[in-house]
């Protein structure tokens, strides 16, 4: 599944290894435009029973760069992070249409594993839910359950750094993750999602059970993350999205995706009305 | 008492309101400390005739001996709870090898895999299961169960037998464990489950691994209660187990090792703890005779193995606690 030819609008495709390796060298600079779609969607609609929330949405999610869902609550951000990993599949009334791409394989083929799947990509939730097991245990988690078994002391110290955690709790690796603070979780979350190496993580609205202090720790480090994996975050600040992402889908109630562009675009000159004004707060 | 200008009414409540109030923390009190209460005088009684008992029978001979006949016809009683002991733990051991991981597996089936529709009928059916009067399932081991074991398994199984009776205790404590272990799991967040799926867990990872250690405390005390109800169990054993106090043979191993073997004491008869009691209380009891007493001295025994369980339990438990 994960080395199928991609197939982007975008020029290299990266179905060489070298080739990907000097895309990659080259992508640490977030400014230039990436080169490589890491999720697609294609004419994809999504119901919950007769209800549409999801409204033939299309559009290329570039790799290793912070892609903002952001739109009015209920016009189908999370049920569209959700399809991308499948977490929908345990909707009994959710039915998806149409493809969701990754690494050039529609997720939705009968022959996809979702939990295979799943392993590639992490998934951090809006309320931090580390399990009630040990700092330690949370992490290593998503390596157990896929047969890691070397490293593993090593592997969760490098994630815990990758969430910019570690040096407060390097000493409490055997306490229990529900001892820290809001803001501590959800980085313990973001380390146990990095800790099996996914390609993508997604992100639904991971900052607004924070404080501000809390939350801003979070947005830093996303800015991180984007050097080595691919972002998809929905939140329903806006100033966040600006701060944080690189390229911006602007969502309308009806799940009806309205603009996707750069994200100084979308906040400075956007194409539609109707964006312009939910960005000014005109309504939504 | 409410002012007459404009400000919030924020004066004390007197009059009705308060005695209202009052009453109801007295009445909630008095039925905690009946409860209370109730508890200690029991625990008082046993002590006071358990101690007329063992001013008679020395402690050590009543917990070493290995005769248990309170009224012989021909006079010398002996007072060995050994074999009682061995009746208890047999029936009580054998019970639990069925109720607590049939009980615990029906549990996470009904909480993480039974669909809403299975679920309404399975519930309801395991709540009728819990029931039935006890004294249906006695019968039921002796007239059905039994009979088939011998004509199939165990062909020298006597008619009364510790396997009918610890298997129909097995069977009717598993409601117990099944549904106080279901609540625990139900109660686990479904966030814990999403977090685990977003991890890419299969349904059956994140009920062992997150699930059921999330919510072991819960079925840890339905381990309790379910197992505390077999040590107690006294229907089914009179009526399918005999009431026969008997030592199993012990036998000499090659090695010089004595060991009992395991089917001289399921496939006979035997007598738990509890039915040595019905069995004095049964007779024409008389109070302040010995055998009278003995019972108390077996119902502290029960109190006494009830409580270590009890709180070796709660110590496991608290190892593997994982709370949300
Ligand atoms: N599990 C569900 N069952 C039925 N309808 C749902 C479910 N989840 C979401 N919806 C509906 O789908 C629409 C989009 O919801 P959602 O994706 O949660 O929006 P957002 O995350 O943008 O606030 C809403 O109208 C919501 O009511
Ligand atoms: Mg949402």
């Amino acid at each position: 599944m994960s080395n199928t030819e991609t197939e982007t609008k975008t020029e290299s495709d990266g179905s060489d290894s070298l080739i990907t390796t000097d895309v990659q060298a080259e992508q640490n600079d977030r400014s230039a435009p990436s080169t490589r779609t890491a999720v697609a969607a294609r004419n994809l609609n999504v119901y919950y029973g007769d209800e549409q929330a999801i409204k033939d949405v299309t559009m290329d999610i570039p790799e290793k760069r912070v892609t903002a869902l952001i739109g009015p609550s209920g016009c189908g951000k999370s049920t569209f992070l959700r399809t991308i990993n499948r977490m929908n599949d345990m909707i009994d009334i959710c039915r998806v249409e149409g493809d969701v791409e990754f690494g050039g394989k529609n997720v939705y083929d009968p022959d996809v594993d979702p939990v295979a799947l799943r392993r590639k990509i992490g998934m951090v939730f809006q309320k931090p839910n580390p399990f009630p097991k040990s700092i330690r245990d949370n992490v290593a988690y998503g390596l157990k359950i896929q047969g890691f078994d070397s490293d593993v002391d090593a592997r969760v110290e490098e994630s815990l750094k990758g969430a910019a955690l570690y040096e407060e709790v390097k000493d409490q690796l055997d306490s229990s993750g529900l001892e820290l603070s809001g803001g501590q979780q959800q980085r313990l979350c973001i380390a146990r999602a990095i800790a099996p190496d996914p390609e993508v993580i997604l992100m639904d609205e991971p900052t607004s059970a924070l404080d501000p202090v809390a939350a801003s720790k979070i947005e830093d480090l996303i800015d991180d993350l984007a050097e080595e994996y691919t972002v998809i975050i929905v939140t329903h600040n806006m100033q966040q999205a600006a701060r944080i992402s690189d390229r911006t889908a602007v969502f309308l109630t009806g799940g009806e995706l309205v603009e996707y562009d750069d994200t100084a675009k979308i906040f400075e000159d956007p194409e539609e009305q109707r964006v312009e004004d939910y960005i000014t707060g005109k309504f939504g | 008492m409410t002012d007459s200008t404009e400000s919030p009414d924020l004066t004390r409540r007197n009059g009705f309101t308060r005695i209202k109030e009052g009453t109801y923390g007295g009445l909630f009190a008095v039925c905690a400390i009946v409860t209370l209460l109730t508890t200690v005088a029991i625990f008082a009684t046993l002590l006071y005739d358990a101690v007329v008992f063992f001013s008679e029978v020395p402690v050590v001979e009543f917990l070493t001996s290995t005769e248990w006949s309170p009224n012989p016809a021909g006079g010398g009683q002996t007072f060995g709870i050994v074999p009682l002991l061995i009746g208890t733990v047999t029936v009580t051991v054998m019970a639990a090898f069925i109720a607590l991981p049939i009980g615990t597996l029906t549990a996470i089936y009904l909480s993480e895999y039974a669909t809403p529709n299975a679920r309404s009928i399975l519930k309801p059916l395991l709540e009728i299961l819990a029931g039935i009067p006890t004294v249906v399932y006695g019968y039921f081991a002796l007239v059905y169960v039994t009979p088939a074991l011998k004509a199939t398994l165990f062909p020298e199984m006597s008619t009364f037998n510790a396997l009918s009776a610890s298997l129909m205790i097995g069977i009717m404590t598993i409601p117990m464990v099944s549904s106080i272990s279901e609540d625990a799991m139900s109660a686990v967040p479904d966030s814990l489950r999403q977090a685990g799926y977003g991890l890419g867990a299969t349904k059956f990872e994140v009920s062992t691994g997150i699930v059921v250690p999330a919510s072991i405390s819960g079925i840890a005390s339905s381990y309790i209660l379910a197992v505390s109800r077999a040590v107690g169990e006294t229907m089914i054993v009179v009526v399918a187990m005999g009431a026969q106090a008997r030592m199993p043979a012990v036998r000499e191993a090659v090695f010089g090792i004595p060991y009992v073997n395991p089917a001289d004491v399921l496939l006979d008869s035997g007598m738990t703890i509890t039915v040595a009691m019905v069995q004095i209380a049964g007779g024409d009891l008389v109070g302040g005779t010995l055998p009278y007493d003995s019972m108390f001295a077996l119902g502290l025994a029960l109190f006494v193995v009830t409580l270590v369980m009890n709180v070796l339990s709660d110590i496991i438990a608290e190892r593997y606690r994982e709370e949300y």
